[in-house]
Parts: C-alpha cells; sequence; structure tokens
C-alpha cells in the first residue's frame, strides 16, 4: 500500500479518490431510491451536468493561472437571453452560427474582465465581484423585466435537449451531452498536449518564472478569461436550450457551481495544477447528489444547498489533508509547507 | 505608503462631499436628522459586517460566508421565537450560532490551511443551506413587541440600537487596528504570514480570531436584520457580501493584505449609502444601483493603476 501510495502520482490518486466518491454515491443512492440505476436516470443527470459541464471547464482553465471568474453566472444569463431573443427575431439562423453567436457573446464579456484584469492589473476577484453585478444589472435593463419563452424560439432548439445522437442499450447520449464533452476531450487533451495550452498551468503555477521564460503572462491570463467566457456562453446556450423560459435570473448561482465542481474536481484554487478530467468528475458528482437528493424520501429537498456546501468542504479538507500526509510520507517536508 | 494611502482618503473625503452636497441640494429633506438616521439604517446591518471584513482583507483573507451566517442567525432566531422561545433567549442562540459558524471557518482555515476563499465559498454555500432547511419555503415572523421596536425605533432620543451598535464597533475596532498590538499582528500577518510566522507570531490564533469575530459580527447583524424588517426567509440577506466586501475595498483596503485603514472605509462607506440615496432619488432602480457600484469597485483598483502607469511613464520620458 505504502509503495503503491509513493509511485502514483499526487493527480491520479486524485482522480482514483473522486471516481470511487462518485461510485459509492451512486450504490448508496439506488439502495435508496426505487429504479435509481435506469436509463432514465443516467439521461437526467447526463442533461443537467451538460449544462454546467462548459462553465466548469471555463472556470478550470481561470482558476488553474491562479484567478477567479465570479461573473460566469452573469454571463451565461445575459447569453441565454440575448441569444434567445435574436433566435425569436431571426428564427432561421443556422443552428452552428446560434452556438458560435452564444460562444461570441460570452466571449466579449470574457475579454472586458480579462482586458481589466490582465491589462488594466486589477485582481480578478474584483474584477469579477464587479462585473457580476454589472452584467446581470445590464440584463435586467437590457431585458426591461421581460421574459423569453418557449412559444417563441425555433422549433428545432426546443425539441435540441432530446434530440439523441446514439443509444446504449437504455443510456441514450444526447447531443447537448456529447457536445458538454466534446469540449471536455478538446480541452484536456489540448491542456496535456499542447505547450501553448499548458502555460495555463504554467502561469498558475509560478508567475515570476512564466515571466523570466518570456512567457507573456498579461496574455495567457486574458486569453483564460475569453475562453472562460466563451464556455459560459455555450452554458448559456445549453441552459436556453434546455429551459425555453428566460428571465432576469438566468444562471444566478451559477458561478457557484462552477467552483464548486471545480473545486471538487481537484483544481488547486491556487493555480498550477488540475486536469479536466477531475473537473468532469466533480461536475458528475456534484450534480448526481444535486439530482438524486430532489428525488429521495427520507431528505427534504431544503437540504440539498446545505449538503452541498458540506461535500465541498470535506472534498477540500481530505484532499489537503491527504496530499500533505502524502508529501510527508515520500519524505520531501523540507520547507516547512 | 503613507502618502498614497492620505492621497486616498483625501479622494474619498472629495467625492463624499460632492455626493453630500449633490443630495442636499436636490432632495430638501436630506438634511433632516431623520434621512440622516434611515440612511445608515437602510443599511446598517452591511455595514457593521464591513468593519470585521476590513480587519480580515487587511490580514489577507477573506469571508465570503458573512452574508448566509447573516441569513441563518434571522432564521434561527425566527424559528426559535416560533417555537415558543423568549427573545432574549434565542437571540442568545444566535450568537452561538455565529460563534459554532466562525468556528468552523477558523479551523478549516488556520488549523488545516485551506485557503480561506475556498472556505467560506463553501461555508456560504452550506450555512445558507441549512437556512433553508429550517424555513423551508416559509416567511417567518411574529416577533415580540419589544424586538420589534428595538429594532425599528430610537434607543437614545432618535438613534436606535444598530447604529449605536455600529459607531461603538467602529471606534472600538478602530482603536483595536490602528492602536494595539493585535491590530499591529493583523496588519503584519497580512503584509507577509511567513515572514510573521518566522519572527514569532502565531498567525493561526490572530486568523482563528478573525473569523469568529466575523461570524459574530455577521449574527449580530443578522438579528437586527430580522428585528428591523419584522419577518425573515431563507433568502434573507442574499448576496450581501457583495455590497460589504465593495465597501471595504473602496476604502482603500488592498486585497493583498497589509494596507488599509478604518477611516477610509468610513468614508467608502458614507460614500455608498449617499450614492444609492442619490441614484433613489433621481429614480435609478436597485439594480442599476448595484451595477454602478460594480463600476466604482472595479475603477477604485483600476484608476490608481492607470495613474502610477502614466507617472512612470512620464518619469521615463
Amino acid at each position: 500500500m505504502k509503495r503503491l501510495m509513493s509511485s502514483t502520482s499526487p493527480q491520479t490518486l486524485r482522480l482514483v479518490a473522486l471516481f470511487l466518491a462518485l461510485l459509492a454515491t451512486v450504490l448508496f443512492f439506488s439502495t435508496q431510491i426505487d429504479g435509481y440505476l435506469s436509463g432514465r436516470m443516467f439521461n437526467r443527470i447526463a442533461t443537467s451536468a451538460a449544462v454546467v459541464l462548459p462553465i466548469a471547464v471555463g472556470q478550470a482553465i481561470v482558476v488553474m493561472t491562479r484567478n477567479i471568474d465570479l461573473s460566469a453566472g452573469s454571463t451565461l444569463g445575459v447569453v441565454a437571453y440575448i441569444t434567445g431573443q435574436t433566435l425569436g427575431t431571426m428564427p432561421d439562423l443556422h443552428p452552428a452560427l446560434v452556438v458560435l453567436m452564444a460562444m461570441g457573446f460570452g466571449a466579449a464579456a470574457g475579454a472586458i474582465n480579462g482586458i481589466l484584469i490582465a491589462f488594466g492589473r486589477v485582481p480578478s476577484i474584483i474584477v469579477t465581484l464587479g462585473t457580476l453585478a454589472l452584467f446581470r444589472s445590464f440584463l435586467v435593463e437590457y431585458s426591461n423585466a421581460t421574459t423569453i419563452t418557449t412559444a417563441s424560439l425555433p422549433v428545432w432548439l426546443v425539441d435540441l435537449p432530446q434530440k439523441v445522437l446514439f443509444s446504449l442499450g437504455p443510456l441514450e447520449m444526447r447531443l447537448t451531452v456529447v457536445l458538454a464533452l466534446a469540449v471536455c476531450v478538446i480541452v484536456g487533451l489540448a491542456l496535456s498536449r499542447l505547450r501553448v495550452a499548458r502555460r495555463f498551468l504554467a502561469v498558475g503555477s509560478n508567475p515570476d518564472a512564466v515571466q523570466m521564460a518570456g512567457i507573456n503572462s498579461a496574455w495567457v491570463v486574458f486569453v483564460a478569461f475569453v475562453l472562460s467566457g466563451a464556455l459560459a456562453g455555450l452554458s448559456g446556450f445549453i441552459f436556453l436550450a434546455k429551459f425555453g423560459n428566460i428571465t432576469v435570473v438566468a444562471g444566478l448561482g451559477f458561478e457557484l457551481k462552477s467552483i464548486a465542481a471545480v473545486v471538487v474536481g481537484g483544481v488547486s484554487i491556487m493555480g498550477g495544477s488540475g486536469s479536466i478530467l477531475g473537473v468532469l468528475m466533480g461536475t458528475v458528482l456534484v450534480d448526481t447528489i444535486d439530482n438524486s437528493l430532489t428525488r429521495w424520501d427520507l431528505v427534504s429537498e431544503f437540504w440539498r444547498d446545505a449538503l452541498l456546501g458540506m461535500l465541498i468542504m470535506a472534498a477540500v479538507t481530505v484532499d489537503t489533508l491527504a496530499s500533505r500526509s502524502l508529501t510527508r510520507l515520500r519524505g520531501r517536508s523540507g520547507g516547512g509547507q | 505608503m503613507m502618502q498614497s494611502l492620505k492621497s486616498w482618503e483625501g479622494g474619498l473625503l472629495a467625492l463624499f462631499c460632492i455626493t453630500f452636497a449633490l443630495n442636499a441640494a436636490f432632495a430638501p429633506e436630506f438634511l433632516t436628522l431623520q434621512n440622516q438616521i434611515n440612511l445608515f439604517q437602510l443599511s446598517i446591518e452591511k455595514i457593521i459586517v464591513a468593519l470585521v471584513m476590513t480587519l480580515i482583507i487587511i490580514n489577507a483573507e477573506i469571508d465570503l460566508s458573512v452574508a448566509s451566517v447573516m441569513g441563518l442567525s434571522a432564521v434561527v432566531f425566527a424559528f426559535l421565537v416560533n417555537h415558543g422561545w423568549g427573545g432574549g433567549a434565542a437571540a442568545a442562540a444566535c450568537l452561538v450560532v455565529g460563534f459554532v459558524a466562525g468556528s468552523v471557518n477558523a479551523v478549516l482555515i488556520a488549523r488545516i490551511g485551506i485557503p480561506s476563499l475556498v472556505v467560506t465559498l463553501a461555508m456560504m454555500i452550506g450555512f445558507r443551506g441549512f437556512a433553508r432547511v429550517l424555513v423551508q419555503d416559509q416567511s417567518l415572523g411574529d416577533f415580540p413587541g419589544w424586538v420589534t421596536n428595538l429594532g425599528q425605533k430610537g434607543l437614545v432620543g432618535p438613534l436606535p440600537l444598530s447604529l449605536l451598535l455600529f459607531f461603538i464597533l467602529l471606534i472600538v475596532l478602530g482603536i483595536v487596528l490602528h492602536r494595539t498590538g493585535f491590530g499591529r499582528q493583523v496588519v503584519v500577518i497580512g503584509t507577509n504570514a511567513e515572514v510573521a510566522r518566522f519572527s514569532g507570531l502565531n498567525v493561526g490564533r490572530v486568523k482563528a480570531t478573525l473569523f469568529i469575530l466575523s461570524s459574530l459580527a455577521a449574527a449580530l447583524a443578522g438579528l437586527l436584520y430580522a428585528a428591523r424588517l419584522g419577518s425573515v426567509r431563507g433568502d434573507s440577506a442574499l448576496g450581501f457580501e457583495l455590497d460589504i466586501i465593495t465597501m471595504v475595498l473602496l476604502g482603500g483596503v488592498s486585497i493583498f493584505g497589509g494596507k488599509g485603514s478604518m477611516v477610509g472605509v468610513f468614508l467608502s462607506i458614507l460614500i455608498i449609502l449617499n450614492l444609492r440615496n442619490g441614484m433613489a432619488l433621481i429614480n435609478v432602480t436597485g439594480h442599476v444601483q448595484t451595477g454602478v457600484i460594480g463600476i466604482l469597485l472595479i475603477g477604485s483598483v483600476l484608476i490608481p493603476n492607470l495613474i502610477h502607469d502614466l507617472r512612470a511613464k512620464r518619469s521615463r520620458a
């Protein structure tokens, strides 16, 4: 056991632990809820995780650079509203164009954050706390408190969440789920294979060293926020397709959901480490618990947030304690950390 | 550094005078004592919590859970009163809740060493969740008369209890921060925690004290909030942390710690209160007010940065 512990990387151990936690959660609820291990439940969780996944991946990129994007939920709401409104007036727009437009609007919002943070040198927590309020108040003013309704949307968009690409037995792989997974695969491969993408991790790991190595870290941070905005925009599009009705509170709290998924997924809030596979499992774990609790008779659904908060705290505490004892185990405790 | 701090407060003072003068010019009733009290009363809970948040941010930490602790405390009070507890006992229980909440934050941050951003973010969700568990989707009221009187009416002349508490806290915390050994420790740890630790300061104990104080202040603020409004819900005080942190940062407190003054934060509180009042007078909606304050928050850090760049460029030329 000890040899195993010291021969695998902490990152791999973290993923294994996450997977075991996910497995334990599913097994636990399968004993509690009738018909839990069914295609229906899988589809329910998959479609709801698909909304969170892109925004969580974007958040992960930002957190890897040792920053944070608290405005992501507001961006999601603004993009969902504007996209819905545009489709109301121009229902014949090509679907691919609509997705690109949503990501474009999101990227524009992300660019505002990025300019202020990377080039204005204002800490990301201040900027995005400000734009969290600013984007939301923009939405309230812009929408004049009107709602986008399903009736005003083209049929293809309303049917999109039910669209099945292929099925594995009772497990349907729906288009939105595949879209979200594609984002994970692309970003995940880029972060592990592409030198340019690895700069996100490098900047978060040691900004000074990166500067000395001749990398323009301001530019890297700027790109991270643009990507985070674009992916929040993609989540906004999936949100619009899934719910159809968009009010001024659309996406409220999604910044917390995305940060929760990222932190549970083992991305260090101090930047420089983390994997997209972890973010994927973190998102699915949080969403599985969320969706299962609403169907669990023993506990009222009002327990959801309380348990979610405790779960995040438990995940982070175990992670901190485990990685510390792992470091001690390997006898690299010099430095006093 | 002292010079820039002084000029920052000078700028705040000027901004305050402008907003105050504009308010006075456009609304004749603005200068009455009652209106000035109302001005404070509308945000009294936030500005009480902002005072302890000042110490936390100077200590290079952050507490995002304050609004949830406020909500939880308000809800616990309403819940207990509706279950036959006396107002005094229920209020005491709320302070205990605040102490426990703060201790949880303190252990995780100071003992286990998890970043306060993560801990208080998780607790922001968790504490709010417990508030929702207690009241579900109801709204609880029916407080004893003396409680709502204390929350809404003047205690000493026209001055209500909450306002008195605010000024007492302002003076006490101002003295603690700027005139005591503990205050110096808060600043030194905020400047460089590593150096502070190696020079023998008990960094963990200082941080733990601050987070317990913060949750206690939030619990007290939640009680005042419940007493002022007369009823509470699961989402009471939701999102207040944004306003609270804005007040502190606009007051010239550095988000990286080590720098800031109570006078600056007090001036920034006055500016935000007057600004909101003024915007309400010219019929600007609450959401836009929040947006303007968001711009103010970003500008408060961006503009000094730009000025610094400009000066650097000029001195090079």
